[in-house]
């Protein structure tokens, strides 16, 4: 069988006048080999416009809410042009397309970056093990749909890891075309610079999915494993004592390396590997052995703790002065990347005993290494021999010093410090009480400070800030001991099997996701409170990248870590650590296996339906609470196109739009019931599809909601009301104002609340509704005769 | 200092907030709208203003000029437990609804030409007056915050806690405005 772009031809035998040739096999560019004869659907490698119809259905309904960051555009030389309050730019564009074109723009970084990063992974691999490396990402346990994105998207299922680089031919051209939209006098709509957001976000998704099946299947993580193992989190929990190596990033083959490097020089116990952020999560996920320090928040606080003694970056949320700042404790830097080439010399091709040499003496801060073995063995042997010469020497100045140092401060009256900081937060009170001699008030900023140090660039005294709030705080920061659970990949079918049902009736509350980056407003207990609420509350939590690690550094009131209470299956009350950014498909991937596997919906090029599907009856939700990067963008907008919203923290207000549903537009909630064909009202569900909350409380009372869907059943509804209801009430101290919107019969009416809603219902001139089967798509009304057929 | 945005980095554009220096201003503004609205993000319940809170002091004000409020986030519980009507909408759902020229109010009486915002985080209240003052032109809107707020269409500076708690009690009528 031939894939369409691609051919091949195999004889048995070959017979010409000159030769006669047996079983001769002749490929002509890449192939994937498929063994797959599902029929395709309309819309498989859908370019640009393909789903733009689906898209502007969406956002009919979930309208952009425009938050500009500024009120300029100053991407071409006719500008800076001011577009305030409807003023056009000098090529003709508003200030709605200009904020849709930003969005576009940042998601295309994050598909980039993602597909960048999947391509550069594939290539090693491919180098290393070959093109026929197989993809397996859980094939003993059932998980027989291993690329359930890619075969939606793309429409094929990939088999090797040569296989991959067909699909990443297809993201690529995409993601290129799309930021050809961008240039100046192109898309000048802004609902069509959002269905091309929608566009990037579903291609990333392809990108990050085939990276993690490509590191999944040739560096043995765990696959679709419930029960992957606790690996240890927190700086406490690193053996100081030992020579460290500092790991940071996404892209895993260096850290691979290192670990390879010290098990073949049988040096695994007697040096420490420690990571942030993601590139830490799948170092765990190679070997158990391997540590989290934590989110990418605890950078700075680690490097200048001096307990580093080579640092190893890779690619994306990296500190770009990481440099710089590991000059100050003198630990030198290898950069592996060539996205991320920080300044430093190329030392691919030389010998490794120079480069080490040149680190161990302080001849060169740092070092540019192409290859990761290479990196491997310097960074191995860099350590060793400069650890005892360093003695982790720090920066982070001891309690006498952040007296002096406090007593310094002019407590300005417009505090420059404060006014820096992203979170606001007391820093001149606190400078004020150490002058005094207590250090509590620094010591308190040390949960919510996200070490951005901006606090540092704006202080009128120079005063290393951030320095003091960890100084102040280094007893608790020692004792930071946790576990996680290492990344499980995917979801097996097995599991989709036992939840499709339950969830798709809503007698599982929902699916809340909490992904994303650590720029919270109030620390990161508050994903971890989260979590904690909507398990208890039987929901299935998912989680991945540094809010996996979040969840990790909390304990509950009885002290006990929630990925030990709480078990990784996917299923009602677990909380399934997927495991890096790369990994979040595994999320969208399970949705889309309960519309093909629990629901048996054609997969293959099948977008339209499978979102629309997932739309209407899988009750999932987002939550990126402290979202920073271009990437979360892409990932959040690849959810909003299978139709599943997301809620984000205040800061994500910064995204510059929102897509809201108006509940009090009647109009808008109407679906085709797909028995009949009539329109038929289903209440605000789900009401937004990109959302910032101000708090976490609101984040949760609104997630509750935001998992109801057209297509639940009574008792599925009455589940999900009754939480709702219970946490708006604990919240808000009352009942929700708009309950009679999710009441289609009297039978949704949760039992202990019935007579108090009824009054409700009654005061609000409700009427009983039926529960249509629920689609968007005229099409998928069934026809006459397939109803005689069924 | 008097007119720069509290967030050092959150530069505005071309049209900047008018500063309120006298609180006769935002009293004047009041009068003169046809339809005022006030909305109370969360931090307001976290102000400390002595014997009373900034809760308390937004009630009086809605009192003084007859303002329906919306609370926002866990606001609504503060005026919920002081018994105090009030409606409630997220801080992004009543800032959609105001761009929205066709929006019915809270009372069915249509569109607000006014708005007072307090108590939104910052950020987050800059981000949503800047949403307002691209896409709802004919809407005023107006910061309580004690914080220069450059998307408002009028501002208080940056002042201080005593400063502020004086123009708060002037805009109630508790005290008289110094000429
Ligand atoms: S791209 Fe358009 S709006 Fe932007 S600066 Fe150039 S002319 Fe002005
Ligand atoms: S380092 Fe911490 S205290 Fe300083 S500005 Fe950043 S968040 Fe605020
Ligand atoms: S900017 Fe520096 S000197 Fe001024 S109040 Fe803040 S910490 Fe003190």
């Amino acid at each position: 069988m031939t894939s369409r772009k691609n051919v091949k031809f195999k004889f048995d035998k070959l017979k010409s006048e000159t030769a006669e040739i047996d079983g001769l096999e002749v490929s002509i560019g890449k192939l994937i080999r498929e063994k797959w004869d599902e029929p395709y659907g309309p819309t498989p490698s859908p370019s640009l416009a393909t789903l733009r119809e689906w898209d502007l259905k969406l956002l009919k309904r979930y309208k952009p809410f425009y938050l500009p960051y500024c009120d300029v555009c100053c991407l071409c030389t006719m500008g800076k042009c001011d577009l305030t309050a409807g003023k056009r730019g000098a090529c003709g564009l508003d200030i709605c397309a200009q904020q849709s074109r930003i969005v576009l723009i940042a998601c295309c970084m994050g598909a980039a970056t993602h597909i960048g990063h999947a391509r550069h992974l594939v290539e090693h691999l491919i180098e290393k093990y070959g093109r026929d490396s197989p993809i397996d990402v859980g094939r003993s346990v059932g998980v027989d749909i291993e690329a359930p994105v890619t075969r939606l998207v793309y429409g094929e299922k990939p088999e090797t890891l040569g296989d991959l680089e067909e699909v990443l031919d297809y993201v690529e051209k995409q993601v290129t075309q799309l930021l050809a939209s961008t240039h100046t006098g192109q898309e000048g709509d802004n609902l069509d610079f959002e269905s091309k957001v929608f566009h990037a976000g579903m291609i990333d998704q392809v990108g990050m999915e085939i990276a993690d099946l490509a590191q999944i299947s040739v560096y043995g993580f765990p696959k679709a494993d419930p029960e992957a193992p606790l690996v240890e989190l927190g700086i406490g929990v690193i053996d100081t004592t030992k020579p460290t190596i500092l790991v940071i990033g996404h892209n895993v083959p260096p850290s691979v390396e290192i670990i390879n490097y010290m098990e073949e020089s049988g040096l695994s116990d007697s040096i420490e590997v420690a990571g942030i952020c993601c590139t830490s999560i799948d170092a765990t996920r190679y070997n158990p052995k391997a540590k989290i320090v934590g989110p990418i928040s605890w950078q700075l606080r680690f490097i200048r703790s001096g307990m580093a003694d080579v640092i190893v970056v890779d690619e994306q949320c990296i500190r770009t002065d990481v440099a710089i700042e590991a000059q100050k404790t003198m630990t030198p830097v290898i950069a592996t990347a060539e996205k991320n080439c920080l300044g430093l010399p190329n030392r691919t091709n030389d010998p490794v005993d120079e480069i080490v040499k040149d680190l161990v003496e302080g001849k060169a801060h740092g070092a540019l290494i192409f290859d990761p073995d290479k990196v491997g063995e310097v960074a191995v042997r860099t350590a060793t021999l400069l650890a005892p010469k360093r003695k982790k020497f720090k920066v982070i100045p001891e309690i006498s010093e952040i007296l002096e140092g406090a007593s310094k401060c002019a407590q300005c009256r417009f505090a420059p410090c404060m006014r820096a900081c992203p979170n606001n937060l007391p820093i001149r009170e606190a400078m004020e009480q150490a002058a005094k001699g207590d250090l509590e008030g620094l010591s308190n900023l040390y949960e919510v400070c996200i070490g951005c140090v901006r606090c540092e660039s704006a202080c009128t005294n120079d005063l290393p800030i951030h320095n003091y709030i960890v100084g102040a705080s280094i007893k608790k920061m020692m004792e930071e001991k946790y576990k996680i659970r290492s990344g499980r990949g995917p979801i097996q079918d097995v599991e989709i099997r036992k939840v499709g049902g339950p969830i798709v009736l809503g007698e599982i509350p929902g699916v809340i996701a909490l992904v994303g980056c650590a720029n919270y407003p109030k620390g990161g207990n508050e994903v971890a409170e989260i979590a904690e609420e909507f398990a208890k509350r039987r929901f299935i939590v998912t989680t991945s990248g540094c809010s996996a690690m979040s969840i990790g550094m909390y304990r509950d009131e009885d002290g006990r870590n929630l990925y030990e209470v709480y078990p990784g299956e996917f299923d009602a009350g677990g909380i399934v650590n997927v495991g890096s950014c790369v990994a979040n498909p595994h999320i969208a991937g399970a949705a889309i296996k309960i519309a093909s596997i629990f629901a048996r919906r054609k997969l293959r090029g099948n977008y339209e339906e499978i979102a629309d599907y997932i739309h209407n009856r899988v009750g999932a939700v987002g939550i990126a609470w402290g979202a920073i990067t271009q990437k979360a963008a892409s990932i959040a907008s690849g959810f909003w196109r299978l139709g599943i919203p997301v809620i984000v923290g205040p800061h994500g207000s910064k995204y510059r739009r929102m897509l809201l549903g108006r509940k009090d537009r009647k109009e808008d909630w109407y679906v085709y019931d797909a028995r009949t064909g009539e329109k038929v009202f289903v209440g605000p569900c789900p009401e937004h599809l990109f959302y910032t909350a101000e708090t976490k409380e609101e984040a949760m009372v609104m997630a509750a909601k935001l998992c109801m869907r057209p297509n639940d059943t009574a008792r599925g509804r009455m589940i999900k009301l009754a939480h709702y209801i219970d946490l708006h009430k604990r919240f808000y101290k009352v009942m929700p104002d708009d309950i009679h919107l999710f009441v289609r019969t009297e039978t949704d009416l949760p039992i202990t609340m019935k007579e108090e809603i009824k009054k409700i219902l009654a005061e609000k001139g409700w009427k009983e509704n039926i529960i249509p089967d629920p689609t968007l798509l005229p099409r998928m009304v069934h026809t006459k005769e397939e109803k005689s057929d069924e | 200092m008097s007119n720069e945005p509290w967030q050092i980095g959150e530069i505005a554009g071309p049209k900047k907030a008018l500063i309120i220096t006298k609180p006769s201003v935002v009293v004047g503004m009041v009068k003169k709208a046809k339809r005022t609205l006030m909305v109370v993000g969360h931090q307001t319940a976290e102000i400390d203003l002595g014997e009373e809170n900034a809760i308390d002091y937004m009630i009086k004000i809605a009192d003084r000029f007859k303002i329906p409020i919306v609370a926002t986030a866990n606001a609504v519980s503060e005026f919920v437990e002081r018994n105090y009507p009030i409606s409630w909408m997220s801080a992004m759902d009543i800032g959609n609804r105001l761009q929205d020229p066709e929006w019915e109010g809270l009372d069915g009486k249509g569109q607000y030409d006014l708005v007072l915002f307090i108590g939104i985080p910052y950020y987050m209240e800059w981000t949503i007056l800047s949403g307002l003052k691209h896409t709802a032109p004919n809407l005023k809107t107006i910061s309580l915050d004690r914080y220069y707020h450059p998307h408002a269409s009028w501002s208080f500076s940056n002042i201080k806690i005593d400063e502020w708690v004086t123009y708060l009690k002037t805009i109630i009528g508790q005290i008289e405005e110094k000429a």
